[in-house]
């Protein structure tokens, strides 16, 4: 055999060929179009209809958007200068331009000292200073007036920055606190931030005196420690009825529901009112009312967000559970919360519960609606997160029970951390739910982003106007779920460990 | 028996939430703002400009009560309503008086147990045409299609009127105003119908305004007016008066121009006095000072003025006086004598 092969072979090359690019139609562009576009008469045919359907789409949309008007005082204005530049179709930005502001914070008020003493000193003492228009005694509607010149002469760059410092500052908090929580390379220190963070938003956003924040704060902690020291010195149980007791005499008075009027309890308003005595600190207190805008959104979808998940997990364990109370209430729970649409809910919130609270209680609306959509969210947070503990294999549970844990041990070691991984895209898709679930809340008379288009269209220089609102509403609600998403997929490929 | 017991919690709930509202006037004064339930937008009657601040014609009623109450017409806050939470609000007591263009009915004010202080606005529903249809009254309507909101009360009111004229129409149902408007401008219905100063409104935003018709006809009443609970009179006094006091104040030429002037001294007319204060204690059998009216008509004006500023002919919404004149001019306003 080997001689037949030594008389066919004429030649063998002595070196190696140097590599050669591949041919200009195997590789880069040209291939991925071929392959992917045109790789037969059929697919070319359906690449030629989409580049169409496409093109047509962008020339329609395009020209409207690019050529939009950004400075007009009107739609009629707009109009006219769409007109006059002899457009078909145009954009009218402006109501943007002009009202962004009102659309982010709805109409929470500006801090007008702060950008008055600030930016407009001059005209301020020319109006007879500070007391003159922001004092006690002064004459509202010249308030009013000397504001509406003041942002008109400052414009809304200015006022967004140093008019609503409280909020924003609030959301850059909201950054610093959610970081440790949502990257696991931050020092742990910065959870406690995020523990504080919840009392200093309270207070950022609602304002009032300093003190009820830091006392409530106070409260929680005392609670909490004298649990730890009881319980160090004379058993858990004990502990733990010694940090209740302590909490309700804070708080709440249960001595009043027996009748006991002591005039002590609870606690808390009496050391708020000696140290508003004695530090009078604070911000303006700002009513849920003027809440608004995309501030509102944000707020309501966060809180839900942050207090759902904790709820949800305890849910789901609660419906794995063997003891009969527990696991039969969190199947009821879940089941009338999952079986009642959202909307039906918050009417309840708004409507109906005023009827069964006892008279002359104003139980704030925007608290109330924080409660519904956070039970709601934490009833569907619950069958997925059930739905990640199912797919766990038993030999997870009997591992955990084979090492001696105890049951909250073998759930926070072993369990969840599984369980809660295998559930992140259905939890994440909750929470984006969640969020846009929020302009619901329009139904109910809180001002959201949707509800603000209508009072802005209700304006007679803004009246007839649709897609411009729209689109900014949408616009803003997409970043914040394209945010969300990508979020679960970089938590998913850092998670991955079993597919390494 | 579950049921009744529930229901019997309920009303009784409803009782005790509606004798803590008994005191409204004393709650508006602790709490030092006004709470007015107001629309969440509607053109020419309530709106909010670029500065968050609320301007129109209903709004101007919630700030002449705050200026007769407390003092300042800025000391409002305004609760959105939509229309169907707006009664419910007002009975559980998260308004204190509901001016939010409600339409005067019997059953609203007998079964819903509010009470109706006055007509702020006499409505009606209309119908608008393209001009080039070449329409020139409803009944000449036979066979159209009408663009109509689904739920409300002007679905029937067109019903009935095209049952009456014995003529046919095809109706294209609509959710919102908002929506009407974009239909009727696609072509999608010959005709839009809904509240005359609606349809005013409506026109203006469009392109050529010149290009539709608002037809004669007016089909059915709707008198607009201000709300408040049932069991409160002193508060519903003050509500009342203050409509009445902007109508009066019309009628004998007091402005928000001459208003500190006529309130100076005592003038020739002596219903003028009573009402400035300069003469008689009205102020104070309402609870109020006497000077109540001056504030009113120097933070708001007088219906007239009211009128022109928000929805009158100089405006975008460009209504005309028609039945919301003085009795004097052969409209419908007509305010009780102040004595």
């Amino acid at each position: 055999m080997s001689e037949t092969h030594a008389q066919t072979v004429g030649f063998v090359r002595g070196q190696m060929l140097p590599p050669a690019p591949p041919p200009v139609g195997q590789s880069g562009p040209i291939r991925w179009i071929r392959e992917n576009l045109v790789s037969n008469w059929f697919n070319a045919i359906l690449t030629v209809v989409s580049l169409f359907v496409i093109w047509w789409l962008l020339s329609s949309i395009l020209p409207w958007t690019l050529n939009g008007i950004w400075n007009a005082g009107s739609l009629a204005e707009c109009r006219e200068i769409r007109d006059a530049r002899g457009l078909e179709s145009a954009a009218c930005w402006a109501v943007i331009n002009e009202r962004w502001l009102q659309m982010l914070f709805g109409f929470y008020p500006i801090d007008a000292r702060l950008l008055a003493t600030l930016f407009y000193s001059e005209q301020l003492a020319a109006a007879g200073g500070v007391e003159a228009i922001f004092g006690a005694g002064a004459d509202s509607t010249a308030r009013i007036e000397f504001v509406a010149q003041m942002r008109a002469d400052l414009g809304n760059t200015i006022v967004f920055f140093f008019g609503y410092w409280r909020p924003l500052l609030a959301l850059a908090l909201l950054v610093v606190a959610v970081a440790p929580v949502l990257y696991g390379n931050l020092p742990r220190k910065m959870l406690w931030f995020s523990l504080v963070y919840l009392f200093v938003a309270f207070f950022l956003l609602w304002g009032g005196s300093v003190w009820l924040p830091i006392l409530t704060a106070a409260g929680f902690a005392a609670s909490f420690f004298l649990a730890r020291a009881v319980s160090a010195l004379s058993g858990a149980l004990l502990g733990l009825l010694a940090g209740i007791l302590f909490f309700l005499l804070f708080f709440f008075d249960p001595l009043g529901l027996v009748g006991l009027d002591l005039g002590l309890f609870p606690v808390l308003p009496h050391l708020r009112a000696v140290l508003d005595a004695a530090v009078p600190l604070g911000l303006s207190f700002i009513p849920s009312d003027d809440f608004g805008g995309f501030m509102l959104a944000i707020i309501i979808g966060t809180s839900g967000i942050v207090l759902s998940l904790p709820l949800g997990i305890a849910l789901a364990l609660g419906r794995q559970s063997d003891m009969f109370i527990i696991n039969k209430s969190s199947i009821i729970f879940i089941e009338v919360i999952r079986g009642v649409p959202l909307i039906v809910w918050l009417f309840t919130a708004s409507l109906l519960l005023n009827y069964f609270l006892p008279p002359g209680t104003t139980f704030d609306l925007l608290l109330r609606v924080i409660i519904m959509v956070t039970l709601f969210a934490s009833a569907y947070l619950a069958e997925v997160i059930r739905g990640g503990l199912a797919a766990l294999p038993k030999g997870q549970y009997e591992a955990a029970d084979s090492l001696g844990l105890d049951y909250w041990k073998a759930m926070r070691l072993i369990i969840l951390p599984q369980a809660l991984k295998i559930s992140i895209p259905g939890i994440v898709n909750t929470f984006i739910g969640l969020f846009k679930d929020t302009t619901l809340v329009v139904f109910i008379g809180l001002r959201d982003p949707l509800g603000l288009t209508n009072a802005i269209r209700a304006t007679g220089e803004w009246n007839g106007i649709y897609w411009e609102l729209y689109i900014f509403v949408g616009l803003l609600f997409f970043i914040f779920c394209f945010f969300m998403s990508r979020y679960s997929l970089y938590l998913e490929r850092k998670l991955q460990t079993d597919r390494r | 028996m579950k049921k009744t017991l529930i229901f019997g919690a309920m009303a009784a709930a409803g009782l005790a939430a509606g004798a803590v509202s008994a005191g409204t006037m004393d709650d508006v004064k602790a709490r030092g703002t006004l709470k007015c339930g107001s629309n969440e937008g509607l053109a020419g009657f309530a709106a909010p400009d670029a500065n968050g601040v609320w301007n129109g014609f209903d709004v101007s009623l919630c700030r002449a009560i705050a200026a007769a109450v407390l003092g300042d017409p800025q000391a409002v806050e305004f609760v959105p309503l939509t229309s169907q939470t707006r009664f419910t609000a007002l009975a559980a007591g998260e308004v204190d008086v509901l001016i939010r263009n409600s339409t005067w009915t019997y059953s609203r004010d007998t079964d819903l147990k509010l009470d109706f202080k006055g007509v702020n606005y006499y409505d009606g529903q209309g119908f608008m045409v393209q001009k080039s249809l070449g329409v020139s009254s409803a009944k000449e309507l036979d066979g159209a299609t009408v663009c109509i909101q689904t739920g409300t009360t002007t679905e029937l009111n067109l019903a009935d009127f095209f049952r009456v004229n014995n003529i046919s129409y095809e109706p294209v149902p609509v959710a919102t105003n908002a929506e009407g408007q974009q239909q009727y401008l696609a072509g999608a219905c010959d005709v839009y119908t809904t509240d005359i100063s609606g349809l005013a409104a409506t026109r203006a935003t469009f392109e050529n305004p010149g290009d539709h018709v608002i037809l004669p006809e007016v089909v059915s009443k709707e008198p607009l007016g201000p709300v408040v609970r049932h069991g409160d009179n002193e508060w519903g006094d003050i509500v009342g008066w203050t409509l009445n006091l902007l109508i009066a104040a019309e009628e004998l030429g007091i402005t928000s121009a001459n208003v500190a002037e006529l309130a100076a001294a005592p003038t020739a007319n002596p219903e003028v006095n009573r009402i400035l204060g300069t003469e008689g204690e009205l102020g104070a059998m309402m609870g109020l000072d006497k000077d109540w009216a001056v504030r009113v008509i120097s933070a708001v004006g007088n219906y007239g003025e009211v009128f022109e500023r928000n929805i009158g002919e100089a405006t975008p919404v460009g209504l005309a006086r028609g039945l919301n004149a003085q009795w004097t001019n052969g409209g419908l306003l007509y305010a009780p004598p102040f004595r």
